[in-house]
């Protein structure tokens, strides 16, 4: 009998692959239908933001941190604006550090309602990525409120954020595709001010949440494709470097809004859900119960932001710039604001490390700076990275199409991972 | 939380004492210096102290030291390599920094024996900075385009980079030339006093 060679068979997975969740190439090594190995190739997003950042202002920089992990924008400012606060010793306006901590949430509603509904789409669910797209819609207009743009807000300022909360939500016009009454019905909930919107969301998104269980807990199909799929054991999580509800999602109670909190974190009270078999299932059950808790979260801070008014930005000049009615009149806040939108600010010498529970993980902000009106190196330590860096290991044994699974459960986004 | 950073400082001390170069806490941070030779065994005294733990590893990364405003600090050295750490049993972080002896091929020992999570750091760090961590099993670029040249977050490597790529209709291929584009600065970097827009009236 003639002797046949047998032989791996390679296969690329993406760069443009759907489930590829944006740029990445996998290459995977399959005998038969089992992957032998896997090697992501990434960087195919990198656009050398830490490069960018040496060459701005601090200031100049925010807007860059959106563009990182473009479905949580705010919480990615949220860490760059930490350090340099951390770097330059400034008090955050107690309501500023509210206005964060809801805003923090709403994103992790956004990212988590994404990463849900493309995991559910990727292996087969497709009416979830509707039901999801449909919440996030809401939340999307509450970012356009606070900041004018419904993606990349530049809303978080060292110092404390941009401005306050806006009083009046915008309207739908009626047009050639929707009547008078369709609009006086979608606008009902748009009457009031932001917080009067955000809090009808709250009320309605309990209810969303247990259509969503609905769809995806007890499913046959679902839980034949997550659970049991890319274990990881706890020791294992934490040498691999995971956080957030990766590492949560194997039974590891660490959460930095607990454990080391930030903003006024210490004031609300939310849960810290975990899972116990650290798989593929236990991880969308980790994030289906976070995004109840962000919902509590939020509604504790709106009580809180109807009851107190003040400021949003620190007063000092240095670092913010001076209210505009005072611009006028003032020669010392006229220079303050010159000196501030041409020089930047000034922030001294040092070196911090400023982290934040971002939706996916841990993102942190290394920030060295040696006194001038330039960051000297930024590092972002992105969540996403030590995840996909563990595929290898988790797709390992596993079949071609589980893959998919893993990516999902990953909740990758290539604009922080290739930074 | 001071007096936990401080128990931790102390267990520094006692374990690493005579191997640490400099200890320093700034605005709540603990800051450890170590030498080239001793920076993997003090990264294992880190990972397996029982009183200290740090069995993650959060960040790793390289610094270029070569424009800093204040050149005493790196000792004359160009390279740097920085390590967060995080222990999740006593929730407390450290901030470990290494310099490479050589400024021309800079050189330092791999950690991803004690933390898995180091391989693309160290990769990424290679990429970027051009350190080699010996040691290392698979260090090829990461973040840059097959076929890269040049480290990009050098400090002597402009922010437009060397080359640039256009689609070449004679070709009929995607080609790589010279950049075109003029580098320009327009906010110039300044170092000012540490008083400065303090006039103290205001």
């Amino acid at each position: 009998m003639a002797e046949t060679e047998i032989r791996n068979y390679t296969l690329n997975f993406g760069p443009q692959h759907p489930a590829a969740h944006g740029v990445l190439r996998m290459v995977l090594e399959l005998d038969g239908e089992v992957v032998e190995r896997a090697d992501p190739h990434i960087g195919l997003l990198h656009r050398g933001t830490e490069k960018l950042a040496e060459t701005r202002t601090w200031v100049q920089s925010v807007p860059y941190m959106d563009r990182l992990d473009y479905v949580s924008m705010m919480c990615n400012e949220h860490a760059y604006c930490l350090a340099v606060e951390k770097l330059l010793g400034v008090e955050v306006p107690i309501r500023a550090q509210y206005i964060r901590v809801m805003m923090d949430e709403v994103t992790r509603i956004l990212n988590h309602l994404m990463g849900i509904g493309s995991h559910a789409f990727d292996i087969g669910a497709m009416t979830m990525i509707l039901y999801c797209f449909r919440e996030r819609e809401d939340l999307m207009d509450v970012y356009e409120a606070v900041s004018g743009a419904r993606l990349h807000s530049a809303y978080y300022r060292p110092g404390g954020v941009y401005r306050d909360l806006p009083d009046t939500m915008a309207k739908y016009q009626p047009g050639r595709f929707k009547n008078e009454k369709t609009v006086a019905k979608m606008n009902e909930a748009r009457q009031g001010s932001l917080l009067d919107f955000l809090e009808d969301f709250t009320e309605r998104f309990p209810k969303y949440c247990d259509d969503y269980e609905t769809l995806l807990t007890e499913n046959r199909i679902w839980k034949q494709r997550t659970v049991g799929i890319g274990v990881v054991s706890p020791e294992r999580a934490l040498a691999l470097g995971f956080t957030g509800p990766m590492l949560r999602g194997s039974g590891i109670a660490w959460d930095l809004r607990k454990k080391q909190p930030y903003e006024v974190y210490d004031r609300v009270e939310f849960d810290i859900p975990v899972g116990k078999n650290g798989d593929c299932y236990d991880r969308y059950l980790v994030r289906m119960a976070e995004m109840r808790q962000s919902n509590e979260i939020i509604r504790q801070c709106i009580a809180w932001l109807r009851e107190n008014p003040g400021p949003v930005i620190t007063d000092d000049l240095t670092v913010a710039p001076p209210r505009h009615a005072k611009l006028k009149t003032g020669m010392e806040e006229l220079i303050h604001h010159f000196k501030l939108f041409s020089e930047g600010i000034h922030v001294p010498p040092g070196e911090v490390y400023a982290a934040i529970e971002h939706p996916k993980g841990e993102f942190g902000v290394y920030a060295v700076s040696d006194g001038a009106n330039k960051p000297y190196r930024v590092k972002l330590r992105a969540p996403g990275f030590p995840h996909l860096a563990a595929m290898d290991e988790l797709a390992r044994g596993h079949m071609l199409a589980d893959v998919t699974a893993l990516m999902g459960t990953l909740d990758l986004v290539f604009g922080d991972i290739d930074r | 939380m001071s007096a936990k950073l401080e128990r931790m400082k102390q267990l520094l001390q006692i374990v690493a004492g005579d191997r640490l170069r400099s200890l320093v806490e700034d605005r709540g941070e603990v800051t450890v210096e170590v030498a080239a030779a001793d920076y993997f065994e003090v990264a294992r005294i880190l990972r397996d102290h029982a009183g200290l733990k740090f069995e993650q590893l959060i960040d790793l990364t390289g610094l270029d030291y070569s424009t800093h405003a204040d050149a005493a600090r790196a000792q004359g050295k160009r390279f740097a390599t920085v390590l967060h750490l995080l222990s999740v049993t006593h929730n407390w972080r450290v901030r470990l920094r290494t310099f490479a002896e050589d400024d021309a091929f800079p050189v330092l020992d791999s950690v991803c024996e004690l933390w898995p999570a180091a391989n693309w750091y160290e990769r990424e760090a290679f990429d970027l900075l051009g350190i080699v961590y010996s040691g290392h099993d698979d260090l090829r670029r990461i973040l840059t385009d097959y076929g890269f040249e040049g480290h990009p977050l050098r400090k002597d490597f402009p922010v437009s980079g060397f080359v640039e790529m256009r689609y070449d209709p004679e070709a009929g291929r995607v080609v790589y030339q010279p950049v075109t584009i003029e580098p320009r600065e327009n906010t110039p970097r300044i170092v000012r006093e540490a008083s400065y827009g303090n006039a103290g009236h205001g």
